[in-house]
């Protein structure tokens, strides 16, 4: 097995893992860390393909690894702005569930 | 090579984005100023890129530094991303009348934090979309994707309560996790095919293992920032929530740029990609979206809930092109009549949706309340924005002359040439279930009351950009005169 195939299937496993947390878990924190075990996850695949896809001679390829930049800074964005977020929630509710009762009026008959 | 008017898509994206960050530096008032300046400018350019469109033979096409693909950018125009610019220039103007009622600040007031952020996120909103409609590669498609989710996001909370604070934080869980599955796609894509350029895209793809898992983990991120069914859940409480002017914008606008991505993806990037089970599930998808949605809709007491449960039905007319589109035959997605009808039904429900939601908005400050059983007597003291609604409720259910009406009558079409009746019966039964909770309004509102009608004023622009946005939607059926449906799809666009 090579050093690209291994890394590609550890890259999988965290899409996986990060995936689960994303979905199972219900407090919006460790969604937020489900995120970025994800996120992780695909920036390394993309890693693995640069490797694949080098010419002849070169270490890599350049072009996954400029983009692979600026998702990383995306996703940074991203997750600031779920912290920003959640702390005001917590801050004008005192709670961080994201499950509530539905909106009032949902539901009701005219 | 960049054609004739190309700078003008560059034009069409920063625009929206410099007027942003003047105005975030400035801050005060000049916000709002900056607004109303980028305005005109932005509905000239679209104008400006439909001409420089019109005279060309293919899409207009601009290379970023002069760098072509792979390497390079390149920004690209064809007839659906022309036709969704000078939708979204027209809508958001309307919107930004709308807004000074509730976001406006008077001459000498000090501005409120609300006010100063709507107006930048409401430009923000605007170059994002831009750069949905004219990006040629699928990793700027990608950043277009999350400027659109960072500027909706806190359009949710404006008011900063904790409900609208639960509603935007589901809202940005769901629209993370669909940007990561849309960018796992794109780098299988990348790993498969060597480039993200949509146009090289289209002649390398083949239909295999990679590209089947890329364009389905792609499809279904796109689908939960669009809000399908039954990936709905976050929406009605974010749209409901909102602002009236917040709510507009992200039910007539916001959602329509992931959509636009799956139309790229499906049409002009992997169209051989595309099989039947998949045209159809997606259609089905659209089918339970019409149905459901409908239906939660005519239960619904408060009049902005009925107005988002309304959007998550109609987010399922724009799904159903895509089976209607699928040329059996050739075993492809082909433009044509479908495509025309969906872009169309996009067109339509954003000027529709976004009169509608600020009719809502401007009931909701007269009254104090949207019940809607208690409406009694509105017709009379509101006639304007009563109006407005109805007029709005008739696009929807695609009554003639309104564009919907021309977007179902070709969506039918599609449906009987290809001989998938199943979706004829699906788009008759949905517009049945939108008169009737339409009708449920007007009549509510047409009744005279017990007592007399106390309300408080309203600002009468607000009603007119209510009500202009209203006639837009019901006067677009008459575009197609001049053969829109040629314009739109006859053309052909990325792959060119």
């Amino acid at each position: 097995m090579t050093v690209e195939t291994l890394i590609a299937l550890a890259a999988c496993a965290l899409v996986g893992i990060g995936l689960y947390a994303l979905i199972a878990h219900p407090h919006p924190l460790r969604k937020l860390v489900g995120f970025n075990v994800l996120g992780s996850g695909v920036f390394m695949i993309f890693g693995a393909l640069a490797r694949r896809g080098a010419a002849a001679g070169m270490p890599a390829d350049p072009v996954p690894q400029a983009l692979l930049i600026t998702a990383i800074v995306v996703a940074f964005a991203a997750t600031a702005m779920t912290v920003a977020l959640l702390l005001r929630l917590i801050e004008s509710t005192g709670s961080s569930a994201l499950a509530t009762e539905p909106p009032s009026g949902d539901g009701d008959a005219l | 090579m960049s054609t004739e008017g190309g700078l003008l898509l560059a034009a069409a994206v920063l625009l929206p984005f410099v007027g942003m960050l003047i105005g975030m530096l400035a801050g005060g008032r000049m916000a709002q100023r900056i607004a109303f300046v980028v305005m005109p400018l932005g509905l000239a350019v679209a104008v400006g890129i439909a001409s420089a469109w019109l005279d060309g033979s293919g899409p207009v096409v601009y290379l970023l530094g002069g760098w072509s693909p792979p390497l390079g950018i390149a920004l690209r125009a064809d007839g659906v991303a022309v036709a969704m610019m000078l939708a979204v220039a027209g809508v958001v103007t309307g919107i930004g009348v709308f807004a000074l009622a509730d976001f406006g600040t008077p001459k000498g007031g000090a501005e409120s934090r609300a006010a100063f952020s709507y107006w930048l996120l409401l430009l923000a909103v605007w170059g994002a979309l831009n750069l949905v409609f004219v990006s040629g590669d699928l990793f700027t498609l990608y950043v277009a994707l999350e400027l659109l989710t960072f500027a909706a996001v806190p359009l949710v909370c404006l008011t900063g309560s904790g409900e609208t604070l639960r509603a935007a934080l589901r809202y940005l869980l769901f629209a993370l996790t669909g940007s990561l599955l849309y960018l796992l796609g794109a780098v299988l894509v990348f790993g498969a095919y060597g480039t993200l350029d949509i146009a090289q895209l289209a002649q390398r793809v083949q239909p295999e293992i990679a590209s089947w898992t890329a364009l389905a983990l792609m499809t279904a991120g796109l689908l939960a920032k669009t809000a399908l069914f039954p990936l709905h859940i976050w929406l009605p409480p974010a749209h409901a929530g909102a602002p009236a002017a917040a709510s507009a914008l992200l039910s007539g606008l916001v959602i329509k740029g992931s959509w636009f991505l799956v139309v790229r993806l499906w049409f002009d990037a992997m169209p051989g990609v595309v099989t039947w089970p998949s045209a159809q599930l997606l259609g089905a998808l659209g089918a339970g979206a019409i149905l459901f949605g409908n239906a939660i809709a005519l239960r619904q007491a408060r009049l902005k809930l009925l107005v988002a449960y309304s959007t998550v039905a109609q987010i399922g007319y724009l799904f159903l092109m895509f089976p209607l589109a699928f040329d059996a035959a050739a075993g492809r997605i082909a433009g044509g009549l479908a495509l025309s009808g969906g872009i169309m039904q996009a067109i339509s429900h954003a000027t529709a949706k976004s009169a509608m939601f600020m009719a809502a908005g401007t009931i909701y400050s007269a009254l104090g309340h949207d019940r809607v059983a208690d409406f009694a007597g509105l017709a009379r003291a509101l006639p304007l924005t009563v109006f407005a609604f109805g007029l709005g409720g008739i696009a929807l259910v695609g009554l003639p002359p309104a564009g919907g009406f021309v977007a179902k009558w070709w969506l039918l079409s599609a449906a009987a040439s290809s001989g998938q009746w199943w979706w004829a019966l699906v788009l008759m039964a949905g517009g049945l279930l939108t008169a009737a909770y339409v009708f449920i309004v007007v009549t509510r509102a047409l009744r005279a009351p017990g007592a007399p009608l106390v309300i408080a004023p309203v600002a009468r622009l607000s009603e007119m950009a209510a009500l202009g946005l209203a006639l837009v939607s019901v006067l677009l059926g008459l575009l197609a005169v001049f053969d829109m449906r040629g314009l739109i799809a006859g053309r052909p666009s990325m792959g060119a």
